[in-house]
C-alpha cells in the first residue's frame, strides 16, 4: 500500500525499548484538550518504534498517526529526519500497528494533536538514533564520537573525510545502549523543519496508486452494503429477503447483530442491520433496494427539527449548569447603561468526507484482520474484537489512508459493522457505505441554541457577558452535568470583561453526535464573535478597536488580530466591499481572520479572506498553509450551506444536492500569514474553521446593517 | 449479464456484466483499478471522473453498455508514471491533501486542457465546478491547471 518494500527486519536498527518516563506535554491545556491529551500520551522515546534503518541503507519511518489529508505523515517524518540528519530522499513510510506498549494506550488522530504531541518526542527519537549511529562509527574508527559529524545519512570524520552511510553501521548501532539525554537542534540548524517540504505520498495520490480504505482488495472478497434503521436507535423487527436474493450477483442476505466496545473511556457501537452480500458493490446495492424490512423505530419516529429547537428553548428557561462565573453578571446587567440580548442558532452538520465510510475485514483462525480508514486505531481494533468475538490482541488492524476524516472517523461504527458482516458471511468482506448512508448515519456536529446578554457602560465598553447554551452533550457530561464541548468557544472567551456568566442547559436528543472539525468552536466562535461585534456596534466602537482594548493583556491574541488587520488593510476596503473580523484561540493556536465581502442585488460574494495564525512552532509551512485554507473552506461550507434537518426521526438530506459543498467557483482568495514563533506548537487542522463564519457575518453586517444570527447564512437571509 | 467490449487504458477489455452496471463498479470491483473513486453515485461530486473517447464523464452514472466499443481512460492510464502535464503540475504544486477527489480532479482538468489550451480562471471554474474537494484545495487546483497549461504548451501542445 505504500512505496515501502519490506526487507528482512533482522538486519534493521532495532533500538530496544527503554524505561524512560512517559513524556508529559509541557503546557497547560484547555479543558477538552486535557481529555484528548490522554489519547496522545507517548509512552517512551524508543527509536525502534518509529524508525528502521536497513543494512542496505534503506530508511523507513513508522508513522504512529493515520493520514487523512492533515499532512502529519510528512510533518512527523520531517521532525525525525531532521534530528537524524537523514537523507530525506531515501525516506519511505509505513503506518504503525496498534501497540499500546510502543504508541500509547489509545492511538488516534484527534484534536489537532499529531504534530504538537510529537513535536519533541519525534525529534528526540531522531536525535537518539543519530547519537547511536555516531557512537557506532566512533567505535568502528576507534576515535571519539565528539570529533565526528553527521550529514545527509552519513557519519563523517572531518579529519580525513572518511564517510560511513547509516546502513553500514545500523547493526552495530542497534547493539549500543540508548543514551538517556540527547541534544536537540536549535532553530537555526533545522534543515527540514520550517521548510516547505512536499508531502511524501503526493506521487501516489496523483497517479491513483494510494490505497484508501475503500481500495482494499482481498482474495475471495465479497462486497457488502448494510441497511440500517432509518430512525436512529431503531431495530429490525422482521425482514423478507426473497426479492433481494433474486437480484443477479447477490450471494446472501444476513441479519447483522450490534456490537459495542469501550476503550479509552469511550463507548463505540455498531448498530447492526440487514446486510446484502454480493459479487460486487453495485449488485449489493441493487439487492438492498429489493429488501423488505419492518423496523422498530425506538419511539422516535415522530421527532423533527422543530421539536428539537422547541426542546432547546424549554431547556434554556430551566436552571442550567454553570460553565463559568466571573464577578456578578446579573447585577452588572441590571445596572447597565445599555443592554443587549440576542439568540444564535446552528444546525446539525454531517462531516461528509469525500470517501464514504467503509471497511474490509476477515474473521478466521480465531482472529480477525481489518483494513480500516480510521482516525482511532485503538477504538477500531477494540470494536473489531467485540464484533469478531476475539481478544483485541487477535485483531490485526491495517491503517489505510483516509479520504478525509474531520472527526467522523474518530467513531468506528463502520469497522464493527464490517467485522460483524465478515463473521456472519464466513468470508473476507468489503463493506461500502453509499453517500446516502454516510449522510444519514453519521454522528453529527450537534445543533446548538444560545441566548446571549451583554451590558455596556456609558462609554460603550462591556461590563457583562452572559450566555445560556443548549446543545446535546458528548462525549459525556462531567460530574456537575457540564458538557464542555457544548460551551467551548463561549465560556473560555479571553476578552477582558469584568462580569461573565455562562450556563449549560442539557437537551437529550436521539440523534448521535460527535466531534466535527473544531468541535464546539465550530458554532460557538460564530456566536461569540458575532455577539462581540454586536456589542461593539451598540457601543459605537470599531470592531477592531473594541477587540484590541479588550485583549490588551493578551499578547498572542492581540498580535494575530493586528497582523490580520494590517495585512487585510482594515478600514481600507475597495468601494462596494466590506470587512468583518474575528479572533479565537482554540487547539493551542491563535487565529484572526478578516473577510472581505460584497452584497449586490441580494447576493453575497466573499472576495478575500486574510488569516493570521500563531500556532507556535510550525513544522512545514507548506502543509501549514494548506491546513489553514482547508479549515477556512470547511468553515465556509458550514457558514453558507450546511444544515442537517430531522424529519420523522431521521435525517432528511441524502446527498450533495441537498447538503451542498463549497465549490471552486465560490472559493475566495485566501491570504495566510503564519507568525514565526518558537512557542510550544499548537494544532492547525482545526485552527481556522471557527473564525470564518463570524468574519463573514460581521462583514455582512457592515455591508447591509443586517445581523445574521443563524447558520447557514443564505442569500434569502440578506433581503 | 452481457459481454461488453471496450478499450481500457489502451488495451481491449471484455467484461461479463449487467449492462446497467455503472462503469465505476466495473472498473473498481471487476477490473481492480481502484484509482477511480466512488463519492456520491449521482454525478454530484466528480470523484469518479474518467475519460470516454477523450471527454470527462462521471463513471458512477455511466452504464457499462454505454462504453461498448469506446476508449475508456482512468487515472491509471492517463500517463505511464504520472508524467501527464496535469499530473506534473499537480505534483509540482503539491495539490492533494487527503487526495481522494484528486483522480477525478486530474481527469477533469486533463479533459479541459485537451480542448482549451489556455483556460482563464473563469474557464477553470466552469470546467471544475462539478468536482468537489472537501479539503478545500481549490486555490491549488486553479494554480495547477494554469501550470499544466504552461507545461503542455512548452511541449508543443501535447499533454
Amino acid at each position: 500500500m505504500t512505496r515501502v518494500t519490506k526487507p528482512d527486519r533482522r538486519d534493521f536498527l532495532k533500538i530496544g525499548a527503554t524505561g524512560a518516563a512517559g513524556l508529559v506535554l509541557g503546557f497547560v491545556l484547555p479543558e477538552r484538550e486535557k481529555l484528548e491529551a490522554q489519547f496522545n500520551r507517548i509512552p517512551v522515546v524508543n527509536p525502534a518504534a518509529y524508525l528502521h534503518i536497513g543494512t542496505d541503507d534503506s530508511l523507513t519511518f513508522i508513522a504512529p498517526k493515520a493520514e487523512m489529508g492533515q499532512g502529519s505523515l510528512t510533518g512527523l517524518a520531517m521532525l525525525l529526519a531532521d534530528e537524524l540528519d537523514a537523507d530525506w530522499s531515501k525516506l519511505r513510510y509505513e503506518f504503525a500497528p496498534v501497540d499500546p506498549q510502543l504508541y500509547g494506550a489509545v492511538q488516534g488522530v484527534v484534536g489537532s494533536f499529531s504534530i504538537r504531541s510529537y513535536f519533541e518526542p519525534m525529534r528526540r527519537t531522531g536525535a537518539t538514533a543519530r547519537a547511536m549511529l555516531l557512537e557506532a562509527a566512533a567505535k568502528r574508527w576507534n576515535i571519539g564520537a565528539s570529533s565526528l559529524r553527521t550529514e545527509n545519512g552519513f557519519v563523517i570524520n572531518p579529519a580525513n573525510n572518511a564517510r560511513l552511510n547509516y546502513g553500514a553501521i545500523a547493526a552495530e548501532a542497534a547493539k549500543l545502549p540508548v543514551p538517556v539525554t540527547v541534544r536537540l537542534k536549535e532553530v537555526k540548524d533545522f534543515k527540514l523543519i520550517r521548510k516547505p517540504i512536499k508531502r511524501l505520498e503526493t506521487h501516489d495520490k496523483i497517479t491513483g496508486k494510494t490505497k484508501f480504505g475503500i481500495d482494499a482488495r482481498l482474495d475471495g472478497m465479497l462486497y457488502a452494503v448494510l441497511e440500517r434503521s432509518p430512525v436512529f436507535g431503531g431495530k429490525v423487527l422482521s425482514f423478507d429477503a426473497t426479492k433481494a436474493k433474486a437480484v443477479p450477483g447477490v450471494k446472501d442476505v444476513l441479519l447483522i447483530p450490534s456490537a459495542t466496545s469501550t476503550s479509552g473511556g469511550r463507548t463505540m457501537t455498531a448498530g447492526g442491520g440487514v446486510a446484502v452480500i454480493a459479487e460486487n458493490t453495485w449488485a449489493a446495492m441493487q439487492g438492498r433496494k429489493a429488501l423488505d424490512i419492518k423496523w422498530d423505530e425506538n419511539g422516535r419516529g415522530a421527532v423533527d427539527s422543530a421539536a428539537i429547537t422547541k426542546l432547546f428553548i424549554e431547556k434554556i428557561q430551566q436552571k442550567g449548569v454553570p460553565a463559568r462565573s466571573v464577578g456578578n453578571a446579573e447585577t452588572a446587567l441590571a445596572s447597565a447603561a445599555k443592554k443587549l440580548e440576542a439568540v444564535y442558532e446552528a444546525p446539525y452538520l454531517s462531516h461528509a468526507p469525500m470517501e464514504p465510510m467503509n471497511c474490509t475485514a476477515v474473521v478466521r483462525n480465531g482472529g480477525c484482520e481489518v483494513w480500516a480508514p480510521t482516525q482511532m486505531q485503538t477504538f477500531a481494533r477494540d470494536l473489531a474484537a467485540q464484533a469478531a468475538g476475539v481478544a483485541p490482541e487477535k485483531v490485526k488492524l491495517n491503517t489505510m489512508f483516509m479520504g478525509g476524516g474531520f472527526g467522523r472517523r474518530g467513531s468506528v461504527d463502520y469497522v464493527g459493522e464490517a467485522v460483524a458482516i465478515a463473521k456472519a458471511a464466513g468470508a473476507p468482506v468489503k463493506l461500502t457505505w453509499s453517500r446516502e448512508d454516510d449522510m444519514q448515519h453519521d454522528l453529527y456536529r450537534p445543533a446548538s441554541y444560545v441566548k446571549f446578554a451583554g451590558a455596556l457602560d456609558a462609554g460603550g465598553w462591556p461590563t457583562a457577558f452572559t450566555a445560556k447554551v443548549a446543545s446535546p452533550p458528548f462525549p459525556a457530561v462531567d460530574q456537575n452535568g457540564l458538557a464542555r464541548t457544548a460551551v467551548e468557544g463561549i465560556h473560555d472567551i479571553e476578552y477582558g470583561i469584568p462580569n461573565i456568566q455562562v450556563d449549560y442547559h442539557r437537551p437529550d436528543v436521539h440523534v448521535p453526535v460527535t466531534y466535527w472539525r473544531s468541535v464546539g468552536y465550530s458554532q460557538n466562535t460564530f456566536f461569540t464573535e458575532s455577539f462581540i461585534d454586536e456589542l461593539a456596534a451598540a457601543g459605537g466602537k470599531d470592531p477592531l478597536e473594541f477587540r484590541r482594548r479588550l485583549l490588551k493583556d493578551n499578547p498572542r491574541m492581540l498580535n494575530v488580530l493586528n497582523l490580520a488587520a494590517e495585512k487585510a488593510g482594515w478600514g481600507k476596503a475597495p468601494a462596494g466591499r466590506f470587512q468583518g473580523i474575528s479572533v479565537v484561540n482554540n487547539i493551542g493556536s491563535y487565529t484572526a481572520q478578516v473577510a472581505e465581502v460584497s452584497v449586490t442585488n441580494g447576493r453575497l460574494k466573499i472576495h478575500k479572506v486574510t488569516c493570521a495564525v500563531d500556532c507556535g512552532h510550525h513544522v512545514n509551512p507548506a502543509t501549514a498553509r494548506q491546513q489553514v485554507e482547508s479549515g477556512i473552506v470547511y468553515g465556509l461550507t458550514a457558514c453558507l450551506k450546511g444544515a442537517i434537518t430531522i424529519e420523522k426521526g431521521r435525517v432528511k438530506q441524502s446527498n450533495f444536492h441537498d447538503y451542498e459543498m463549497l465549490r471552486i467557483h465560490e472559493m475566495p482568495a485566501i491570504d495566510t500569514h503564519l507568525v514565526m514563533s518558537t512557542e510550544n506548537p499548537g494544532g492547525l487542522g482545526e485552527a481556522s474553521t471557527p473564525g470564518i463564519a463570524p468574519a463573514v457575518g460581521n462583514a455582512i453586517f457592515k455591508a447591509t446593517g443586517k445581523r445574521l444570527r443563524r447558520m447557514p447564512m443564505r442569500d434569502a437571509d440578506l433581503a | 449479464m452481457a459481454k461488453v467490449q471496450f478499450i481500457l487504458n489502451g488495451k481491449p477489455q471484455t467484461v461479463d456484466a449487467s449492462p446497467e452496471m455503472p462503469l465505476l463498479w466495473v472498473v473498481r470491483d471487476m477490473l481492480g483499478l481502484t484509482g477511480t473513486k466512488f463519492g456520491c453515485g449521482m454525478a454530484l461530486c466528480g470523484a469518479c471522473t474518467v475519460h470516454v473517447n477523450g471527454s470527462a464523464v462521471r463513471s458512477c452514472i455511466t452504464p457499462v453498455r454505454g462504453v461498448e466499443g469506446k476508449n475508456v481512460t482512468t487515472i491509471e492510464g492517463l500517463s505511464l508514471d504520472g508524467n501527464h502535464a496535469v499530473q506534473r503540475a499537480w505534483e509540482e504544486i503539491d495539490v492533494p491533501q487527503c487526495g481522494y477527489c484528486q483522480s477525478g480532479q486530474i481527469m477533469q482538468a486533463a479533459s479541459l486542457l485537451s480542448k482549451n489550451t489556455k483556460p482563464s480562471d473563469t474557464d477553470i471554474d466552469e470546467a471544475m465546478r462539478g468536482n468537489v474537494c472537501r479539503c478545500g484545495t481549490y486555490s491549488q487546483i486553479r494554480q495547477a491547471v494554469h501550470r499544466a497549461a504552461e507545461l503542455q504548451s512548452a511541449q508543443g501542445g501535447k499533454a
